[in-house]
This record gives C-alpha cells, sequence and structure tokens, in this order.
C-alpha cells in the first residue's frame, strides 16, 4: 500500500513536470489533490483502516502530499517566470535605433572663441563692454589720440558712413577701441572690462573680411604697469591655448592710443606668429575721457577673434566663417 | 624701408651674423618684415675674359671661345649665347661649380669639342638682369675675382616695416645710428664734405609758407653731364632698395634719400623764372607733376614756385615741366625741410604717396638739410662733372624741441621694474636723446631727427625698448580683488544663443552692409543707412533687419542640397547712424520639415506654431502677448507682432509667398526677429508655498465663433480674481461634426486647488460658473 503511494506520488509529479501552462498546471492540480483528486482519495481512505496502519499510511500520504504542494507551487513559479520571460522578449528594442526629438544645434566658431576668452577674463574680474558700431570720428579716433591726418590713420582703410546731417563723418568702427572710450567716459577707475565685437575695414581677400571680430581689454587702476600687461597677457594665452610652456614675446611696436606699446607672439610650429596688440594707455586718451594720468595707469590690447578661432579650431580659409554654411557650422556642437 | 646689409654694413658692423641682426631690429621695435639673400647659392664663378671665339665646325650656334681665368693657360669653353664676343668680360662657372637649382658643372665633349666650364647669364646665376645672353661685365672687372665678391651677392635684403613714429629710421644712416645703440658697435658714418663753390651763380630763396617751410637749402649746378652713366655700385645699391636706376641725378637725388632720409630734388635750372618762393598753393591752381597728371591744387598745398608759376608739389612731387631731362645741363639742388602737418593727408587727397611724401609727413631731421645737400653735390660733381655755386639757405621758425622731463619713479610706476637714474641716462645717452639729471628728474632735449618725444611716455617708451621687453618681469598683479556685480534680474545674450541652439538652431554671421534691395523688400525701408565707400554695390547700406542675411543663408544651404534649415543671428541693426538707434536684435528661421527626417517622426514642414514656441521659450517666464499684424516680409494672414510689457519687441511670421518665389526659396521659411535688450531682463524667481491638498480638475468645452480669438478668451478668463483657480489652459481645437460652420469648440482644463482645506463639489462648481459667465461675454456657450 505505501509502495502504490510513492507510485502515485511519481506518476504526480511526473504530470506535473509535464503542464506547460497554467491551465494544464490547474488540471493536474485536481487530478491529484483537488476534490476528487487520487491522493485526496487515499486520505478519504484512512476512516477505513486499523488504528496502527492508520497512523503509519496516514503520515505517509500526507507526506505526498505535501511533496506534490511544494512541486506545484515551483512549477508555478517556473511556468510563471517563463511566461514574463517570453514577454520581455518579446518587448525587446533595437536600442540602436536613434533617439526621438529635436538634435541640439551650435554656436558659431567665433562666439564659441569668444565665450571661452569671456569666461578666463571673467574669472579675473573683467566685465564685458559693448558699444555702437556706426561711430562718429571723435570715439573711433580723436579721443584715441589719431588726429586727422595722422599717418596711423591709413592703416586702417575705414568704411564712410553718409550722414544727412553733416556734422563729424561718421564711420563704421575700425576697431573695437572706441568701447573703451565710452566706458571710460562714463565709469571712474577701478576699470577692468574686455570688449568683443564687430569691426570694419576696407579690405576682402583670403586672409581679409570687410568685417570681422576684434576683443579689446582695457585695465585702468592705480599702480597697474607693463609688467602686469605681460602677466595677465601671458596667463590669458597659456589658458586659452591650454600649454604651460607656450612661448609669449612682446616686441616694440606703435599704436597712437598706447605708449609704451608692443606686438604680442606667440611661438608656433612655423615660428613666431602676430596674434595681438597692447600697451600702457596714452596719458592723451586718459587726458580726452577725464581721468587722472598722474594717478591712474592702465594698459589695453586688442586681438582678432576671428584669427584665434582659426587657430583655436584649425580653421585655414577665414571665408568659412561668414558663408553661413551648414556642413562647415555643423562641426561646431 | 628695403636696403643691403651690406650698404648698412658699411656705416656699422656688429658682430652679430644677419639673422642676429635682423632679430636685435624686430625686438627693437623696427620689424623686420623680410630677409632674404641678393642671390641664390652658387659657387666657383670667376670673372673672366672672352679672348677669342671662333664657329664650332659642327654647330652654326655655337662657339668655341679661349677664356682668361686668371691662369696662365686660357682654357676652352663652348658657348651659345648670342651676345658672346672676344673682348668681353663675364662670368665664369669652373669644373666642380654648382649653379642654382643644383646644377652641377663637369667637364664635357659638346658635338666633339672639350668645354671646360660655362659661361654664365644673369638668370643662369639667379639674379636676372634683362638681358638676353650672357651677364656682361665692366671692362675694369679683375679676371680671376670670383664674382660672388666683385658683384658682392653675399648680401642680404632686409625690410623693415616701419611704424609711423619712427621715421628717423627711414635711412640708412638712422638705423645704423640705432643699431650702434643697441650693440654699442662703433658707426663709421659717411661724412659729407663743404664743396667749395667754383662759380658764383646762385638763385634768391623766399619762404612764404611760415612753419610749413621753415627751412630751404637751394645751390645751382652748371656743366652738368645728365647722361652721364650712374656708377654700377650706386646701380645696385639702388636696385638693392628696390629703386630703379633712371639717369644719374635723378639716380643721386633717391640715392641721398635713401642714404641720409633727406628727400633732395633737382630742377631744370634753366625752367625757373626769377627766384624760388615756397608758399602755398592758389585755390584752383594746377600744376603737371612728375607722372603727368594734371592736378588741381587746394589752397592748404604748399608748392615750389618761382616768380610766374608752380614748379613742384613740395616735398611730395616734382613739376614734369621743370624736371631734369636729357638736354638739362643746368640745375637747381633742392634740400628742404616741410613740416609733416602740411605733407600729411595730401598724396591720399590727390589719390598718391612718392617715397618723399612718405618721409616728410612722418618727419625729416631739419638739422641735417645741408648735409644732404653737400653729399648730392658731391656726388654728383663726382659723375657727371659741372661747377657748384654756393649755398643759398633760407630759414623761418624751425620746429621747437621742447625739453621733457622724466621721473625716475614715474618709470617705476608705469613699466614696474626699478631702474636707477644713471641706467636711464645711459640708456638715452646711447640713442642718441641729450639728457641732464638732477635728482629725481631726468631733463631731456629731443635732437632734431626725432617727432616722437613731447612727452614723458614718449621717453619712458624709449627707455622700455632699449632696455627690452623681455627684461620687463611678468608681475604677480598687486591690484585689489573685487568680484563683479552679478544681478539676478538680468542675464547676458549669450544665455538666448545657449537657448536658440537648444532648440537645434546654429549660428550665422552674416556681413552688416547688404543689398539695397534686402532693404526694401524685407523692412519697406527705400532710405537705409548708406556707406559712401563700400567695397560693392550689393554691400552698400547698413541693414536695419536680420532677416535678409537669414534668407540668404538659407539660399546658400538650400543650393549645396540641405533639406532642412535652422538658422539664428545675434547683431546689431541701424535704424540710423546715432549711437542708440543701433539696436541689437536676435532673429531666427526655420525651413523644412520640424524635426530631422527621421525612423519615428512624421514629414510635417515646420510651421507658425513650431517658431511661436521657441519665441515663448525665449521669453519666459514672461508672457508675451501676439498680435496679428502687417510686415513687408511676412504673410499677411500669418505674421504676429510681440508684445512685451505694452511694448513691441519684435515680429514673427512666415516669409510672405512672394519673396519665398522672388528668392526662390521653394517653401516659405518661418521666422522671427526680437530685440535683444527685452529680453535680457528677467523676473527674479520668488518661490511660492506648495499645497498639501489635491487640485481639483475640470474641462471647460467652449463653443465660440470663429473670429473669437483664444486670446480673447484668456482675457476673460483673467477678470475671474478668485484664488484658488490655479490654472486655465488651452488643450483642444476642434471643428467639424457637432460644430457648427462658422464656429469651433475650444477645450480648456481648468485646475481649482486651495492651499488650506479641501475643496467641496460646490466650491468647485461656483469657480468653474465664474469662468463660463465671463466667457459668455464672448459669444461662448458650453458644448452640448
Amino acid at each position: 500500500m505505501v509502495a502504490n503511494v510513492q507510485t502515485l506520488l511519481d506518476e504526480g509529479l511526473a504530470a506535473l513536470a509535464a503542464t506547460s501552462d497554467a491551465q494544464e498546471l490547474e488540471n493536474a492540480k485536481a487530478r491529484y489533490i483537488g476534490k476528487e483528486g487520487a491522493i485526496t482519495a487515499l486520505l478519504r481512505q484512512l476512516g477505513a483502516l486499523p488504528p496502527e496502519e492508520k497512523k503509519t499510511f496516514g503520515a505517509t500520504v500526507n507526506q505526498a502530499k505535501q511533496a506534490f504542494e511544494a512541486a506545484l507551487q515551483a512549477r508555478r513559479d517556473a511556468l510563471a517566470a517563463d511566461k514574463l520571460a517570453k514577454q520581455l522578449a518579446a518587448e525587446a528594442l533595437d536600442v540602436s535605433l536613434p533617439g526621438r526629438g529635436l538634435p541640439s544645434g551650435g554656436l558659431h566658431p567665433v562666439t564659441l572663441v569668444q565665450q571661452r576668452i569671456e569666461a578666463l577674463f571673467r574669472s579675473i574680474g573683467f566685465d564685458v563692454a559693448d558699444g555702437p558700431e556706426i561711430e562718429n570720428d571723435f570715439h573711433n579716433f580723436e579721443a584715441l589720440n589719431i588726429p586727422k591726418d595722422h599717418p596711423a590713420r591709413a592703416m586702417a582703410d575705414t568704411f564712410y558712413i553718409e550722414d544727412e546731417g553733416g556734422g563729424e563723418p561718421l564711420v563704421l568702427r575700425t576697431h573695437t577701441s572706441p568701447i573703451q572710450v565710452r566706458y571710460m567716459l562714463n565709469n571712474q577707475p577701478p576699470i577692468k572690462i574686455i570688449a568683443p565685437g564687430r569691426v570694419y575695414r576696407v579690405d576682402s581677400d583670403a586672409t581679409h573680411s570687410p568685417m570681422f571680430h576684434q576683443m579689446e581689454g582695457l585695465w585702468v587702476e592705480e599702480g597697474v604697469s607693463f609688467a602686469d600687461l605681460k602677466s595677465v597677457i601671458v596667463d590669458f594665452l597659456r589658458n586659452f591655448f591650454e600649454r604651460d610652456d607656450l612661448q609669449v614675446r612682446f616686441r616694440p611696436s606703435f599704436f597712437p592710443f598706447t605708449e609704451p606699446s608692443a606686438e604680442i607672439d606667440v611661438l608656433g610650429e612655423r615660428g613666431w606668429l602676430e596674434v595681438g596688440g597692447c600697451g600702457m594707455v596714452h596719458p592723451n586718451v586718459l587726458k580726452n575721457v577725464g581721468i587722472d594720468s598722474e594717478k591712474y595707469t592702465g594698459f589695453a590690447f586688442g586681438i582678432g577673434l576671428d584669427r584665434f578661432a582659426m587657430l583655436y579650431y584649425g580653421v585655414n580659409d577665414l571665408r568659412l566663417f561668414f558663408e553661413n554654411d551648414l556642413s562647415f557650422l555643423g562641426q561646431f556642437e | 624701408m628695403k636696403f643691403s646689409e651690406q650698404w648698412l654694413r658699411s656705416w656699422v658692423d656688429p658682430q652679430l651674423d644677419s639673422e642676429q641682426l635682423a632679430h636685435l631690429l624686430t625686438m627693437a621695435g623696427l620689424e623686420v618684415e623680410e630677409n632674404e639673400p641678393a642671390a641664390p647659392a652658387f659657387d666657383n664663378v670667376f670673372v673672366a675674359e672672352v679672348l677669342s671665339i671662333a664657329k664650332h665646325p659642327d654647330a652654326d650656334r655655337l662657339n668655341v671661345c679661349s677664356v682668361n681665368v686668371g691662369e696662365a693657360e686660357p682654357i676652352t669653353i663652348v658657348c651659345g649665347a648670342p651676345n658672346v664676343a672676344a673682348g668681353l668680360k663675364v662670368p665664369c662657372a669652373r669644373i666642380g661649380a654648382t649653379l642654382p637649382g643644383d646644377f652641377k658643372i663637369k667637364r664635357a665633349k659638346v658635338r666633339g669639342v672639350e668645354s671646360s666650364g660655362m659661361l654664365c647669364s644673369g638668370d643662369e646665376l639667379g639674379i636676372p638682369d634683362g638681358v638676353d645672353g650672357l651677364l656682361l661685365l665692366p671692362a675694369d672687372a679683375p679676371v680671376g675675382t670670383p664674382i660672388r665678391d666683385y658683384l658682392q651677392l653675399d648680401d642680404r635684403l632686409l625690410t623693415l616695416k616701419l611704424t609711423p613714429n619712427r621715421a628717423d629710421c627711414l635711412s640708412i644712416k638712422g638705423i645704423a645710428r640705432e643699431v650702434a645703440a643697441l650693440t654699442g658697435a662703433e658707426a663709421k658714418p659717411v661724412l659729407a664734405v663743404a664743396v667749395a663753390p667754383s662759380i658764383d651763380d646762385a638763385i634768391s630763396v623766399s619762404l612764404h609758407g611760415g612753419e610749413a617751410c621753415p627751412r630751404y637749402l637751394g645751390r645751382v649746378l652748371r656743366n652738368v653731364n645728365t647722361q652721364a652713366a650712374t656708377p654700377d655700385w650706386m646701380k645696385q645699391r639702388l636696385a638693392r632698395s628696390g629703386v630703379r636706376s633712371i639717369s644719374a641725378v635723378v639716380d643721386v637725388t633717391n640715392y641721398v634719400l635713401l642714404e641720409q632720409g633727406q628727400p633732395m630734388h633737382a630742377f631744370d635750372l634753366a625752367r625757373i623764372e626769377g627766384g624760388i618762393r615756397a608758399r602755398f598753393a592758389q585755390a584752383g591752381e594746377t600744376l603737371v607733376l612728375l607722372n603727368e597728371k594734371e592736378v588741381k591744387l587746394d589752397a592748404d598745398m604748399l608748392v615750389i614756385a618761382d616768380d610766374k608759376k608752380a614748379l613742384a608739389l613740395a616735398g611730395i612731387m616734382g613739376g614734369l615741366d621743370s624736371s631734369v631731362g636729357d638736354e638739362t645741363r643746368e640745375l637747381l639742388l633742392e634740400s628742404a625741410f616741410f613740416a609733416p602737418e602740411v605733407i600729411a593727408g595730401k598724396g591720399r587727397r590727390l589719390g598718391f604717396s612718392s617715397d618723399s611724401s612718405h618721409r616728410f609727413e612722418r618727419g625729416v631731421d631739419f638739422g641735417a638739410s645741408r648735409e644732404a645737400l653737400e653729399r648730392a653735390t658731391q656726388l654728383i660733381l663726382d659723375i657727371c662733372g659741372g661747377n657748384a655755386g654756393p649755398v643759398t639757405e633760407a630759414v623761418a621758425t624751425l620746429p621747437a624741441r621742447k625739453p621733457v622731463t622724466l621721473r625716475v619713479s614715474r618709470v617705476a610706476k608705469v613699466l614696474g621694474v626699478q631702474l636707477a637714474a644713471e641706467e636711464i641716462v645711459a640708456i638715452l645717452g646711447r640713442i642718441g636723446l641729450p639728457t641732464a639729471l638732477a635728482g629725481d628728474v631726468i631733463t631731456v632735449t629731443p635732437p632734431s631727427f626725432r617727432f616722437d618725444i613731447e612727452i614723458e611716455e614718449d621717453l619712458i617708451e624709449e627707455v622700455a625698448r632699449v632696455y627690452g621687453y623681455e627684461n620687463i618681469p611678468v608681475a604677480a598683479s598687486n591690484a585689489k580683488l573685487a568680484m563683479l556685480a552679478l544681478p539676478g534680474d538680468a542675464r547676458g545674450k549669450m544665455a538666448l544663443k545657449h537657448q536658440l541652439v537648444a532648440r537645434d538652431y546654429r549660428e550665422a554671421i552674416n556681413y552688416a552692409f547688404v543689398e539695397a534691395r534686402w532693404e526694401a523688400d524685407f523692412a519697406a525701408n527705400a532710405n537705409p543707412v548708406k556707406l559712401i565707400n563700400p567695397i560693392a554695390s550689393q554691400m552698400s547700406v547698413m541693414r536695419s533687419t536680420l532677416i535678409g542675411g537669414l534668407v540668404a543663408g538659407l539660399k546658400h544651404n538650400l543650393n549645396r542640397k540641405q533639406e532642412r534649415v535652422r538658422l539664428f543671428e545675434v547683431a546689431r541693426v541701424f535704424n540710423g547712424v546715432a549711437a542708440d538707434v543701433q539696436p541689437e536684435r536676435i532673429a531666427a528661421l526655420a525651413w523644412g520639415a520640424r524635426a530631422p527626417e527621421q525612423w519615428s517622426a512624421g514629414k510635417d514642414k515646420v510651421d507658425f506654431f513650431d517658431i511661436k514656441a521657441d519665441v515663448e521659450a525665449l521669453i519666459a517666464p514672461r508672457v508675451a502677448e501676439f498680435r496679428r499684424v502687417a510686415h513687408p516680409a511676412l504673410h499677411p494672414g500669418r505674421a504676429a507682432e510681440v508684445v512685451l510689457d505694452g511694448a513691441v519687441i519684435g515680429v514673427l511670421g512666415e516669409l510672405h509667398p512672394q519673396w519665398v518665389q522672388a528668392y526662390e526659396l521653394g517653401q516659405a521659411p518661418v521666422l522671427f526677429e526680437l530685440d535683444v535688450a527685452a529680453l535680457l531682463s528677467v523676473r527674479r524667481i520668488k518661490a511660492e508655498p506648495v499645497s498639501k491638498f489635491q487640485p481639483v480638475r475640470r474641462d471647460l468645452a467652449l463653443v465660440v465663433d470663429e473670429a473669437v480669438s483664444v486670446a480673447e478668451l484668456q482675457a476673460a478668463f483673467a477678470t475671474v480674481k478668485n484664488p484658488i483657480v490655479t490654472e486655465v489652459a488651452l488643450f483642444d481645437v476642434y471643428r467639424g461634426k457637432g460644430v457648427e460652420d462658422g464656429k469651433k469648440s475650444l477645450a480648456f482644463k481648468v485646475l481649482i486647488q486651495d492651499t488650506r482645506k479641501t475643496l467641496t463639489d460646490d466650491e468647485v462648481d461656483a469657480a468653474v460658473n465664474q469662468l463660463l459667465r465671463k466667457a459668455e461675454t464672448c459669444g461662448a456657450m458650453l458644448r452640448a
């Protein structure tokens, strides 16, 4: 009899193992431990047995029932896991398909470089200033110590503007220096500004654009010297180009609005390369804007943003900056 | 200023090689722009004499030459040059010579005749002389001398890019002075000897220009052979300075200009009537210049005239009539000083410049006029012969040379380096500035050759330059630290740019000068700001709108097969010429599909409402009002002006179909243009408490006439001042079945929430009814 129980259990476990979905599992359950099930039937026979047999046989049947129930649960879990796995497999995506929605655009390389330079100078306390692009003779020339007929005026071929008012000549600013004039007229030292902007000269070929970008820097305060000028420029250039060993030299030069004046050269792979001009603000310029040149000294410098963008990104044709070709602009994300 | 290094070294010869010399000049502020050899490398070429020539037995065009190369026996050379002849002195490349282009001369048989070298042309030696055939040397050229030595070919040509303040270095004399100062090498100037007059002839000179011409020296020369040949050494120096040889007298004046820095002029004395007068031109007076152009003179131009007429435009160019010609035998030689202010700008006004005006407008040494005249006299007599009269000199008030003081302490303040008074005095002394030291103050009287020393900083610059910029330390800055202000209610324009980048626009940069047509088309601007001297007619007016540039950018990219274009630009526009009517604008344009072509995105074209969202994002958190507007660039039914705080700050819309067609764009781009200034102020955020109670949502579907805008309904809702109504937002627009023609259904989501308690149904219903009553004032009805 006990042997029969084991046979029945083995049959039942095999039936469970053979199920492939929840329905078959429930059917198997009913066949063995349901109301009419085979194991349930054995339990019902217990009452008719003698007491000593009842005890041992009952224990055997109960163990068989428990074993069946444990196997049932295990099978149920396994079927559920199987079903989930199938569902998940069916839901799988090709994760390599491109994402949906708008991509990002991009800033112009000259703006990117301007932004980088602004961040460097802001980090040492320089504010950003701007001014008009149609300028009068005073701000673009006179106040900067460039009188009429001064040979320095021939250094920049100037665009002139028709003016019905007939006052002093109007020009498209030839440099960003008039911004420093306007700023100094309206502010007292200490003055620390940079002034990026568009400037214009009558010149157009592969290396010259009639409109281009400059950035002016100005620091006027008590005790600012040529040594400070060298320190700020060298620090800026090394950080901008991310090269601590960048060789920078200051070469004597002439600008009407600074004295002493210098050209700034950096040592590149093909020798010295001119990257800007600088100098101590000329006392006449300070006088023209009402700043006491005995008390305050200062320096100014100017660089070409387009040129810096060309150097930084390795662009070798200036004209690309003004064509707005998406295949060029698209490289600057 | 271009010159031969050897010429300079004949004046001062420092212990520096050519490269070191160039570096020294560059670092002293006299930038060496070019440093090139006078001739390419070659060797083993000597002065030779052709003794005899005979026809080659087997070749018509060849000659067999017997050539003396300075050895006991002549050598035989086969030569094909057309100009070879017995008795000529020519360069001969010997066996073993290497000519330019790595061309090696070997012993060779030419059609059976042994040739032991090659007779050379100028081209073959890399010194083109324009002659077809051999380079012909003077008859007295010493046979056997290396040609490099004889023609001084181991020379270099330096070109200085001089700044306008350094006129004193526009001569060999001036550069030599500078090199001597910088190196301590001894200068060996070529001293002009006073030429004793051998005739009494003199011309009267009178000055009528005041300070414009305060010194004029003239000298009569007679019996001058103006046809004499210019000596080779002079031709060579002139050529190496880029000056063409013209005639002996003109060459001498050019030579003295280069050597001494003094522009000279020679007149044909026979063309002068009466005396010389330096005077201002009479308005309307005309003069035919050496360049054969007739110029109309202005009253502020100085001329050299005789009793009857203008002869020359003083300091700029001589006149044609009185110029030295082949027939000239009598000269008037001029050496004068003209003030920079009177020369400056005149050449440019007349459309040309000259070596003379270039120097005078920067400043010529008025203390050396006589020396230059003596030098020129001597050279002309040496070359052309003749007799010189006495020098006539007229002098008025010469430029003042006011003493300039320099404080030792100021040097330290400006340069950031402490220099002792003695060191400063020594530096200034070396560059020829006379100094007097008293305590902390050095007084300098500028010499007549410097025109750039008027104030203390001019001297500080000289000190810094000679001391060496590279020797000034890189300072740790001692200025005070101060943080920048960072206002919470403002943002920079860079933030606006970033916002458009995040919305898939790329930044463009366009010229500020545009075609007049763009202004007419896109801004209906018939009278834009005009350039007087545009570089091209399509860049002749200043733009008052950025739209033209963006449309051009679109067109450029469509021509390059782009299928989707989104560009923006931030730039100034020019509504006039005053400083306050050049506002900055931000404008953007989108064309093509709403999203890039993609596996899961639709192919819808970008439309008005896509771009409106971009505009709203730029303005957020503030909220603008959009009103239909007529705009020359835009579709009349699909254009809006953007109103913020009651002010119009820009426009938005679809490009007008007529421009879509005219500019061949295929389909209409949507664009906007806004004032940057209006977008830079932002609301500083102040946080509100968060309610613990759930909001209640009710939807209101309203049917209104087509003519009623959403904005009208929103304005009506806004008049409900019930604090529990926290949001009323449109979520659907419906036309069609169930809504009668000419009407539309607008569905609004209404959020109702109290921060203090849970709301009852009655309170919610009351709030919704308030909104409904207001909507009814616009003719709205609850949708059935």
